[in-house]
Parts: structure tokens; C-alpha cells; sequence
């Protein structure tokens, strides 16, 4: 990715400062000093970073460390307690609920274990995908969708390389083979951004390489911003273009991918 | 003694405790914690102390309010040996009435455990805590399931006789209310039970409430749904007859009437028959799970 924008390169390099995120052009994702608590316990300190348009963002961190919270809180899956979150140009903490669906409706959220409908074909599960822009009558099963979103569900589990099992139940599906239809769902948001949370955490080395490779080049190849959390060093160095590492809920790194070692990051779960 | 690793000198407590007078010393190799087993029961507190032994009391106060008696048991034996002597061998004179009787009664079952189901679905929607759209219909819903519940079917049964009148009509009415009450139930709980992380994927993917519940819960919550819904078919079926008894149409009052006049051998051919009914309904409902789910 060329356009890569200001890091603050370097290990053990806090950012927090605020980012002025109003007059950011280019901007997908700007978040600034979102603190979130659960109880006693803070996992969010304050947190503020930016994402432009096209890059592919790696946050590392160890368990706790406030990763999943931090992407949950963009899409307020979770609601941050305070600080601002801009999104595709829109301040998410302000949407209505009709104008919250609106804005994740472009956000394709690929999850750790996948979270499909276990009893749903990958055919319906893919149709889903289409929620947030077409009647649930429409693609609620594939029985009952019209054609063009048929086709369209269908154009989606060939690009992960699934049409020929559309009509197989979810929970019949191998580890691998059920994140790709998760990533062929969050195609069919036609998003102009993903979340991924662990998105190969469950599957093996093997299975994960496999699907992060396609996970990406899929990605690249429709320019789409991406925001991803991993616990594999290795997949955040060579699958980003940048790298955040948190620690207790703030930011400890926040540095270009290229210039990164496994053993530096390592570090910084120490 | 054969367990070598419980101290000895060992005080025996009520409800089997075990304290070691040598521990308690802090003498012997034997008597560290990490060495000795947990004890086999743990000793109830006060309150759960109080608890049983209140229990066990109103048992026995309770068995006393039944007016229960071996004797009048033993002589009441050759009283029911000589009903059964009477029903035997069981009349075939009514086999037709009976046949259209229960006909009535399976069709009261059936009609009433569909409608009920479908009204449930809804119902359980709003009682199910995360997807109820506030907390005041919340506990207004699941109020109304209670109430449902708790009334038996017989006093739903007289209370829509008396609306409606007699007949097969205020028996549906009564198993709809009564199947609102157990499946809203049961619905609701399966609902709340359902994997949540797909629920959470189509939140994020910008569906609306009425969408999660249609794609992510409701095909999460099938197979209990389907199972309620069978047992609540077999449950169903059991109560038509006895709303027979106050009027409500179906076998019952068939029972009732030979079971007046004496009939006994034609009694015996309607309990016959009501056991032929549900056992085919309970078996057709295992077949149907064994396949549904």
C-alpha cells in the first residue's frame, strides 16, 4: 500500500494525542481518546489512532490487552464511555439507531469463530450479508430470495471458492471452510471497510495461512480499508501495512509493518 | 483404616465433616492441605440447616392433611377389585360415538396446539430479556406467560364454556391459552439460551431486531422449539379429554356419563381408547423429533 500515513515509528512509542480528525481528508477510520470501563476494570485508555482510505491496519496486543473492546467500540457493538469515533465521515457516538444499522451495513466484521447460523446452508448465511440494505424477507433464506440476490450470494462463496457447497449446513463446515463463507458474508455487505476480529485465531497454522491470504488479496484487490486484531506476529508483519500494538488498554506502538520484527513486537507482550 | 493420607484423631460432625484434631495441632507429616482429600459432604449452614429439618416437618404435616390411611387403602382393594371386574371385558356397544369422541378430542388438541404455538412465537419475543424492545414489556410479557401458566387448563376451560358456551370451541380456546403459557415459556428460554455470537455478527452487519430474531435466533432456538412444540401436542392431548369433564367437548364427557350411569364396561372401552390416542400421539411425536431434529 503506498499511501501510508504519519506513524510514530519505533518500540515502546506511546500515542495518544488527540488527532484533529475533522480536517483529515482521506480519513475511513479516526479515533480519538476512547476510554471504556467494564466494572473496576479500564480497558480502553484513552486510545486515539487514524486509518486512511486502502490501508491495512494490524492491532496486536496480549489477552486484555483491549484489542477486541477497541473494535467493538467503533461499531458500538460495545458503547465507549467517552471520546469520539469518526467512521466513513460520520461521528458513530451520534448516529440514531437507523443511521447506527446505515453505517454498519458498510462495514463488513469478520469474527473469530465465525458466528455463523449453525443451521442455515453457507448459501443463507452469505445472504445475510445483505441485512442492512434489503428486507430480512429477502435474505432470510436462500428459498426465499429473489434471483439477482442469489446470484450475487453465489458470486460471493466463488470468490472465497465455496459455490460448489452453498447448500451445505454451516455447522457442517471445517474450521477453514466456515471463515471463508464469514469473509464471503462480509462481501456481500459490499463494504467499504472490514473488521476483523482474530479472524484465524481458530483455525490451524495451515487453514490459517490459507484463508489469510485469500482474506487479503480478496481486500487489496477491491481497495477496501482494513482493521484487523491477531495474535500472530508474523501474519501482523507481513499482511499489514501497519502495525498498532496495544498494552492496558492504550497505545504502545504504532509503527509501519515493513520495518517491524517478530522478536521487537514479541517484546512488547513482555 | 486404609487411606494413609487422613490424619488421624479425626472428630466425626453431623452431615460428614471431618476435622483432624492433628491438624488442627499442625503435627504430623500427614496433615498438610495439600494431601488430604476434600471432605465427602459439606456441612449445611444454619440457614440451610433450618431449611431441611422445615422441610422434612411440613412433610409430615402435609402427609397428615391428606388424610392418608393404610387402612382405608387396604379396604377400599377389594372395592376396587370389583370396579375392575365390572369393566371387563370392555363394551363394544358405542364403538362408533366413541370413535367420533375421540376424533374431537385429537382434532381440540391439534387445532389448539397450532394456534398456540404460533401465538407463543411473538409472545417469547418480547419476554426473552435481550431482545424484548424494553423492560416494561419485558415484564408485562412474562407476567402474562406466568398467569397463563399458573392457571390450570379445567378453570380456563369452565371460564370460556361459561363465554362461549358448551362444546369443542371453549376447549381450543382453553389449550391455546394454556400452550401460551407453556410454550411462551419455554420459547423464551430457548431464545435467551441461543448462541449470541451470530446474533452479534448481524447486529454488526447493520440488521434490524426483527432480522436477528428471524435469521439468528429463531433458527438457534428450532429444535427446542420443535421439541416443546411435540410435547405440548402429547400434553395437549391428555388435558382435551379431561375438559370433556366441564363440558368442553372431546372424549370426557363421554367418560363422565358412563361413569355416571354405571357403565363401567363401557368406561373401560373410552379409557381404552384415550390410551390408544395418546400412545400413538407420543410415539408419532418421538418419530417426528427423532426425524426434525
Amino acid at each position: 500500500m503506498d499511501a501510508r500515513p504519519a506513524v510514530t515509528a519505533g518500540i515502546n512509542t506511546a500515542v495518544t494525542a488527540g488527532i484533529d480528525t475533522a480536517a483529515t481528508a482521506g480519513i475511513d477510520l479516526s479515533v480519538g481518546g476512547v476510554f471504556k470501563r467494564f466494572g473496576t476494570t479500564q480497558v480502553l485508555g484513552g486510545v486515539s489512532f487514524a486509518v486512511p482510505a486502502g490501508q491495512a491496519v494490524a492491532l496486536i496486543g496480549a489477552n486484555g490487552a483491549g484489542k477486541s473492546t477497541l473494535l467493538r467500540c467503533c461499531l458500538r457493538l460495545i458503547e465507549p464511555d467517552s471520546g469520539t469515533v469518526q467512521l466513513l465521515g460520520r461521528d458513530v457516538r451520534a448516529l440514531d439507531a437507523a443511521g447506527l444499522r446505515g453505517l454498519r451495513a458498510e462495514i463488513g466484521f469478520v469474527f473469530q469463530k465465525h458466528n455463523l447460523v449453525g443451521r442455515l446452508s453457507a448459501l443463507s448465511n452469505v445472504l445475510h450479508g445483505a441485512l442492512g440494505r434489503a428486507p430480512f424477507g429477502r435474505a432470510w433464506f436462500q428459498s426465499l430470495a429473489p434471483s439477482g440476490l442469489r446470484a450475487e450470494a453465489m458470486e460471493c462463496l466463488a470468490r472465497v471458492g465455496l459455490d460448489a457447497i452453498a447448500a451445505r449446513r454451516a455447522d457442517r463446515l471445517s474450521g477453514g471452510q466456515s471463515q471463508r463463507v464469514a469473509i464471503a458474508r462480509a462481501l456481500m455487505q459490499r463494504p467499504r471497510m472490514i473488521f476483523a476480529d482474530e479472524p484465524v485465531a481458530s483455525l490451524d497454522p495451515a487453514a490459517g495461512e490459507e484463508v489469510m491470504a485469500l482474506f487479503l488479496d480478496l481486500i487489496r484487490r477491491q481497495g477496501l480499508t482494513l482493521l484487523f486484531t491477531s495474535h500472530d506476529l508474523a501474519h501482523a508483519i507481513a499482511f499489514a501495512d501497519r502495525v498498532i500494538a496495544l498494552r492496558g488498554g492504550a497505545i504502545v506502538l504504532d509503527a509501519p509493518a515493513a520495518g517491524l520484527t517478530v522478536a521487537e513486537l514479541r517484546a512488547l507482550y513482555d | 483404616m486404609t487411606d494413609t493420607n487422613r490424619p488421624k484423631g479425626r472428630l466425626f460432625r453431623p452431615f460428614g465433616r471431618l476435622v483432624s484434631r492433628a491438624g488442627l495441632a499442625g503435627g504430623g507429616a500427614q496433615s498438610k492441605e495439600s494431601t488430604r482429600p476434600p471432605t465427602r459432604f459439606e456441612q449445611p449452614g444454619l440457614f440451610a440447616f433450618a431449611a431441611y429439618v422445615a422441610v422434612v416437618a411440613f412433610f409430615v404435616v402435609a402427609l397428615s392433611g391428606t388424610q392418608a390411611s393404610l387402612g382405608d387403602l387396604a379396604s377400599g382393594l377389594p372395592q376396587m377389585a370389583r370396579l375392575v371386574g365390572e369393566m371387563l371385558p370392555p363394551s363394544t356397544a358405542r364403538l362408533g360415538p366413541v370413535a367420533w369422541a375421540l376424533l374431537e378430542t385429537f382434532q381440540m388438541a391439534f387445532v389448539g396446539t397450532v394456534i398456540g404455538v404460533l401465538l407463543s412465537v411473538p409472545l417469547a419475543v418480547l419476554a426473552t430479556p435481550h431482545l424484548s424492545p424494553h423492560p416494561a414489556i419485558y415484564h408485562a410479557s412474562r407476567t402474562l406467560i406466568a398467569f397463563f401458566r399458573t392457571v390450570p387448563d379445567l378453570v380456563w376451560a369452565l371460564l370460556f364454556v361459561v363465554s362461549v358456551g358448551l362444546g369443542p370451541f371453549a376447549g381450543t380456546l382453553a389449550l391455546i391459552v394454556d400452550k401460551l403459557g407453556f410454550c411462551g415459556r419455554f420459547f423464551a428460554e430457548a431464545m435467551e439460551e441461543a448462541e449470541r455470537g451470530p446474533q452479534e455478527a448481524l447486529a454488526a452487519i447493520g440488521a434490524r431486531r426483527s432480522a436477528i430474531v428471524a435469521c439468528a435466533v429463531l433458527p438457534a432456538a428450532m429444535p427446542s422449539f420443535v421439541a416443546t412444540s411435540l410435547f405440548s401436542l402429547e400434553k395437549a392431548t391428555r388435558s382435551s379429554v379431561v375438559l370433556g369433564l366441564v363440558g368442553a367437548g372431546g372424549i370426557g364427557i363421554e367418560l363422565k356419563v358412563a361413569m355416571d350411569l354405571f357403565s363401567y364396561d363401557e368406561a373401560a372401552t373410552i379409557i381404552l381408547a384415550i390410551f390408544a390416542l395418546v400412545l400413538l400421539v407420543e410415539r408419532a411425536s418421538a418419530w417426528l423429533r427423532a426425524r426434525m431434529l
